[in-house]
């Protein structure tokens, strides 16, 4: 199961998921009404790397994470 | 160097200690950078989450580039609760000559604006209150939106 974390301000517990690829987890936050708010302004980074597509395959072991707009300093 | 603290900066020992390390490497300009919390539109602070693992090597993508032109890159940033009229981010670029260091200062501190996995919020009243208007969505933002 790939790990979905929400980071910073989303303030949503890990949640452990069994999908293949990107476009499934796609799928699967459709359903999440807490998250809609998220998505559209969300980056997404597998195992610590920016994705900009959704054909990106998942395996068991990757972390997925969410990243909300930043402003730091 | 990248260093992160829990709480307000102590520029002064920061700053010291980076003048001391660096004044023998031969470079010819030191250009720090230091942010101070304004207070303003009845904050009582700034607070700040950061996910280290992509800042990490965001900053060291970056120390790639400042080398390639002789420079070196130096970045201190907070953790958690800031007050007003206290600091939060340092950042300084040493370099052989001037103009090199000025716009090295200038592009990276625009990036990290706009890149570093950092969010901030407003402390109002006790709480954190995420600055949302003011926060930048990363390259990508809405992969998974409908």
């Amino acid at each position: 199961m790939a790990r979905i974390e929400f980071l910073g301000p989303i303030g949503k517990e890990p949640v452990e998921v069994d999908i293949k690829n990107l476009k499934e987890l796609k799928e699967i936050f459709a359903q999440d009404e807490k998250l809609k708010e998220w998505l559209g302004i969300c980056a997404v980074a597998l195992n610590d790397t920016l994705v900009k597509s959704l054909d990106v395959a998942v395996k068991p072991s990757d972390k997925i994470s969410l990243l909300p707009p930043v402003c730091g300093g | 160097m990248l260093e992160l603290h829990d709480g307000p900066l102590h520029v002064e020992e920061i700053i010291n200690r980076w003048y001391i390390d660096i004044r023998y490497k031969n470079f010819g300009a030191f250009i720090p950078f230091i942010g101070i919390v304004r207070d303003e539109k009845g904050i009582d602070g700034l607070s700040f989450d950061i996910y280290e693992p992509i800042l990490e090597a965001w900053f060291e993508a970056w120390q790639k580039k400042a080398e390639q032109e002789g420079a070196m890159l130096l970045m201190a940033h907070s953790k958690g609760d800031v007050p007003n009229h206290t600091s939060s981010y340092i950042s300084a670029v040493l370099s052989p000559q001037r103009k090199v260091g000025l716009r090295l200062i200038n592009d990276f501190v625009e990036d990290f604006k706009a890149s570093a996995p950092i969010w901030k919020y407003d402390l109002i009243d006790g709480e954190r209150v995420y600055a949302k208007n003011r926060s930048m969505p990363l390259s990508g933002a809405g992969l998974l939106s409908t």
